[in-house]
């Protein structure tokens, strides 16, 4: 098949950026997106060109790495599915796409479609890990865990941190992102024990980085690649406030 | 240079308890005076990083990510041993390591595989107190699967993400050392250069990727935690950006390489299905727990759908050779089965390079919707590349390059041959021999980095042996203006070729010649032809863009110059083991039955290379292999 392509190409955070147009040509319904730009790279190298640099690693949507937003849709308009997984199966023949990087201030543009998430970082490392150190630590089944609640947890869990729900979202909000990470140990009695200070300290995280407020708009949801659901956010709300209350004032 | 593994003495199941016992210390007071550069954020090396720091080291961890949670590591699917008995089905230490110690073909060091599988129910507590949701029963303790190459189950898993949850649990373990400031991270950061002054690791030489600046860190020690090589065969199960640039650069500075012919080929891979396709997708090896794998019995039937071949024209080729382990047979004995029955033409789909994952008298026992639960996201996985339901029709595999069991050669401290360089991982070479068990990559890994390194380490730095190098040593200097030089010299050959089409090229040489079957004449031919490839790249790749920059290009360009370098290594190497085991099938070393012949006589040591310049051959050093409990047998899983 054939596709043309509008691609966001700016040269570093501080350039100015603009869309080019490229032609894929002969290109195969079995690739994936990605496969295809690799191609269009090959040939932008070639000739002379330079290549469009974006952010990949697993190529099975699993790392979080790709970060594409395609025709205006963060990882494309395909349910659950990311950037890297993506099959040209999907477009038809003849079909102009739009790519663009993920557009949040938190997450500025370091070149083409390659942006910076680590505010991401910064946020897990405010509190979203259980603070138990090497070692000594009980049987696993020393604590017998609910089937139904293991199976939540981990519905939470499989976040990839890729960010397409900030890109998703009007207000640049990272509220699914941090509800996941809340929600997956503040279901577990091994998370538990600190959940009051990890939602506060992830919650306060998240503000100072920049991401803006929830309106619950659903877009997250709409364009997570997990699939995680926004109910996520209403358990952590319901985190955050129980942890205001228990530390005794309201803001 | 002698090699010795330090092996400590006694019986077998108290090495590790008396050493560790034995093993220097260093004061808490004094733990923050030694810096330690952990390059690779994955399961080994996020484990190791975060608890050194929490031990109190000044830890450095680099990954060339964004970000240290999308190491390799996460795409791991199926699971996790440990020997926890939690079945009641038989389990033990010294059965998991007899498991592992047999699926490595006798191949691996006795007394490391010991410790590993002793460490192994550590590894899962561990996990749990992290917040790991592993899989439960509805009473609330931990489910099992079973795994190739075994007959109890051991494998703990979390859906089909098992990776992907331990190296969060590691990760979100060091991210807490982050903020605690016992930890630094340094993502889009890549190692090009190892320093070594005076035999001692002291340092590395960096690029930064985005603004393309080279620097150095000077530490105590470096600790390797940078993965597996199986990238240079292009076509891989691995992530794209895996590759062997760090070990590879440390080999060069003297550190030696142990059995880099060890390469392992996965079994359940999704097929190639076009020629630019860039990666190939694995299937997690638990399908095969209620998968049954089969072809036609008759060429003539292979272009018919499957569901209309009857029961009695399809061959359960696995079954039927294997009975005692039928379509769990180790991964290197269903790999070989399956390139036997697709060479004999009863493969199916394009290019008959394809057999039959069968999930139909799963389907029908268990139910679709308990199958839905067990590999949900295997099947959604399957339908979104292939486009077909594995609910109504059989999975198409094929074997695909996976795993290296070889790499850095280390002692029982995991130290190498330098001083102070540290290897852990999939990046050195100690447990899995010939052939990896599946589920025991995760294990090895968070064995090294949680359990294993952060005393080893203590004791290196207790023992008095390291020097401080002050950053300012010419050798970090000195070792900056080469990598510098390097990186000008690709971008200025601006030739005609990309380099990507060099390591395709060298990729199907390497499949063909160096992969699951080997000849004397194919692996001749291979090491005639890889010389020259490397000269027609230094000749004529074009690589773009400059190098202070983002530029991957250039990043790429430069690991696939070293890939033309270790594949020649590999190659030599498979030559001189002119016997078949493991994931190495020798023509020239079968039994009459056409099974791999192993030569015990001959070859039951490890072979360790070390450089000796670009214009010498490497020298072989050979650690015998010396079982104690370990019987040494032809391993047969009929
Ligand atoms: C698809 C797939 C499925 C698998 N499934 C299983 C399974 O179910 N069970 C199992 O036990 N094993 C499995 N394995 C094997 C297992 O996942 C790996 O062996 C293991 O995760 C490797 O971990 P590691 O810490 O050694 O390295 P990796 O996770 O590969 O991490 C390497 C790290 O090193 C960094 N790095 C590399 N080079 C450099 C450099 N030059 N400079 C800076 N940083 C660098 C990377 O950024 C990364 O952080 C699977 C492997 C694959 C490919
Ligand atoms: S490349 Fe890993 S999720 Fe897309």
């Amino acid at each position: 098949m054939h596709l043309s392509l509008r691609v966001w190409r700016q040269k570093s955070a501080s350039a100015f950026g603009r869309f080019e147009t490229y032609e894929a040509r002969n290109v195969s319904a079995d690739m994936s997106l990605l496969e295809m730009l690799d191609e269009v790279n090959e040939d932008l190298i070639a000739s002379g060109g330079e290549p469009i640099a974006f952010d990949s690693d697993c190529r099975e949507g699993i790392c979080g790495a790709c970060s594409v937003v395609i025709d205006g849709v963060p990882h494309g308009s395909r349910h659950g599915t990311t950037a890297c997984q993506l099959h040209l199966r999907h477009f038809k023949d003849g079909d102009t796409i739009t790519l663009e990087p993920w557009r949040a201030r938190p997450f500025p543009v370091i070149k083409d479609l390659v942006v910076d998430r680590h505010a991401f970082d910064r946020i897990i490392q405010a509190g979203g890990y259980v603070s138990v150190k090497t070692g000594g630590a009980p049987d696993g089944n020393a604590i017998p865990i609910p089937k139904t609640d293991v199976d939540r947890a981990m519905d939470a869990a499989v976040c990839i941190g890729c960010g397409a729900c900030v890109a998703a979202c009007k207000n640049a909000s990272a509220m699914l992102f941090v509800a996941s990470k809340v929600s997956h140990l503040s279901l577990l009695p091994q998370g538990r024990v600190e959940r009051e200070r990890r939602v506060l300290a992830m919650v306060r995280a998240m503000d100072d980085a920049g991401f803006g407020a929830c309106t619950v708009t659903g877009s997250c949801e709409a364009v997570c690649p997990k699939n995680i659901r926004i109910d996520v956010i209403a358990r952590m709300n319901r985190e955050y406030g129980r942890a205001l209350l228990k530390a005794g004032f309201v803001e | 240079m002698p090699l010795d593994a330090h092996i400590p003495s006694g019986p077998l199941e108290s090495k590790w308890e008396r050493h560790k016992s034995d093993l220097g210390l260093v004061h808490p007071r004094h733990k923050r005076k030694y810096d330690v550069l952990v390059v690779g954020s994955g399961l080994s090396g996020a484990a190791a990083a975060a608890t050194l720091a929490e031990l109190g080291y000044r830890v450095k961890c680099f990954c060339f990510q964004d970000s240290a949670r999308r190491a390799h590591s996460i795409a791991a699917q199926g699971g996790i041993n440990a020997a926890k008995n939690c079945c009641n089905d038989g389990d033990s230490v010294s059965r998991l390591f007899r498991d592992t110690i047999k699926g490595g073909d006798f191949r691996s060091r006795e007394a490391n595989v010991y410790r590993l599988a002793q460490i192994s129910a550590a590894i899962i507590d561990q996990c749990v107190a992290q917040g790991v949701p592993f899989a439960r029963e509805y009473g609330g303790l931990l489910e099992n699967r079973s795994f190739g190459g075994a007959q109890v189950s051991r494998t703990f898993y979390v859906r089909g993400q098992t990776g992907q949850q331990l190296l969060l649990g590691a990760y979100q373990a060091l991210s807490r050392q982050i903020s605690l400031g016992n930890a630094r991270m340094f993502t889009r950061t890549e190692m090009l250069d190892l320093v070594v002054i005076d035999g001692q690791a002291k340092g590395i030489v960096v690029r930064d990727l985005v603004s393309g600046e080279i620097a150095s860190h000077a530490g105590d020690a470096v600790v390797l935690a940078t993965g597996g090589y199986a990238n240079m065969f292009y076509l891989s199960t691995n992530a794209k950006g895996c590759n062997a640039t760090a070990v590879w650069r440390a080999y060069r500075r003297g550190a030696v390489f142990a059995n880099p012919c060890f390469t392992q080929i996965h079994p359940t891979c999704i097929p190639v299905s076009d020629e630019h396709q860039c990666k190939l997708t694995l299937m997690s090896e638990s399908l095969r727990n209620d998968g049954r794998v089969w072809v036609p019995r008759r060429r003539e039937d292979c272009a018919k759908a499957p569901g209309s071949i009857p029961e009695e024209d399809r061959d359960y080729y696995l079954e039927r050779k294997y009975p005692s382990f039928g379509n769990l047979a180790p991964r290197d004995i269903a790999s070989r089965a399956t390139k036997e029955v697709c060479d004999a033409g009863r493969g199916v789909g394009p290019g008959g390079l394809g057999v039959y994952l069968d999930f139909g008298d799963a389907i029908r026992q268990m139910g679709i919707e308990r199958m839905r639960e067990r590999y949900g996201n295997l099947f959604e996985m399957y339908e979104r590349i292939r486009g077909e339901n594995a609910y109504e029709v059989p999975m198409r595999m094929y074997p695909a390059m996976h795993y290296t069991m070889g790499g850095l050669w280390v002692d029982y401290h995991l130290m190498s041959n330098l001083q102070g360089l540290f290897v852990i991982g999939e990046a050195n070479f100690s447990d899995h021999g010939a052939n990896r068990l599946g589920a025991s990559g995760l294990m090895q890994g968070l064995a090294d980095g949680y359990f294993i390194l952060p005393y080893t380490i203590g004791h290196y730095f207790a023992s008095g042996r390291p020097s401080k190098a002050p950053a300012n040593h010419p050798g970090f200097a000195a070792a900056e203006t080469e990598v510098k030089a390097r990186l000008a010299r690709l971008l200025s050959v601006q030739g005609k070729r990309t380099v990507t089409s060099f390591h395709r090229e060298l990729g199907r040489l390497l499949w063909n010649d160096c992969g699951m079957t080997r000849s004397e004449a194919g692996l001749r031919e291979a090491l005639r032809r890889i010389p020259e490839l490397r000269a027609e790249f230094w000749g004529d790749v074009k690589v773009s863009g400059s190098g202070g920059e983002l530029n991957q290009d250039l990043e790429r360009a430069n690991q696939v110059a070293d890939y033309l370098e270790l594949s020649e290594l590999v190659c030599r190497d498979a030559l001189m083991r002119r016997e078949s085991c493991g994931g190495h099938f020798r023509t020239e070393s079968v039994t009459e039955d056409g099974e791999a012949k192993r030569d015990d006589a001959q070859f039951a040591f490890v072979a360790a290379w070390e450089f000796r310049g670009e214009d010498r051959e490497p020298m072989l050093h050979k650690e015998p292999l010396e079982y104690e409990e370990a019987r040494m047998s032809t391993r047969s899983y009929r």
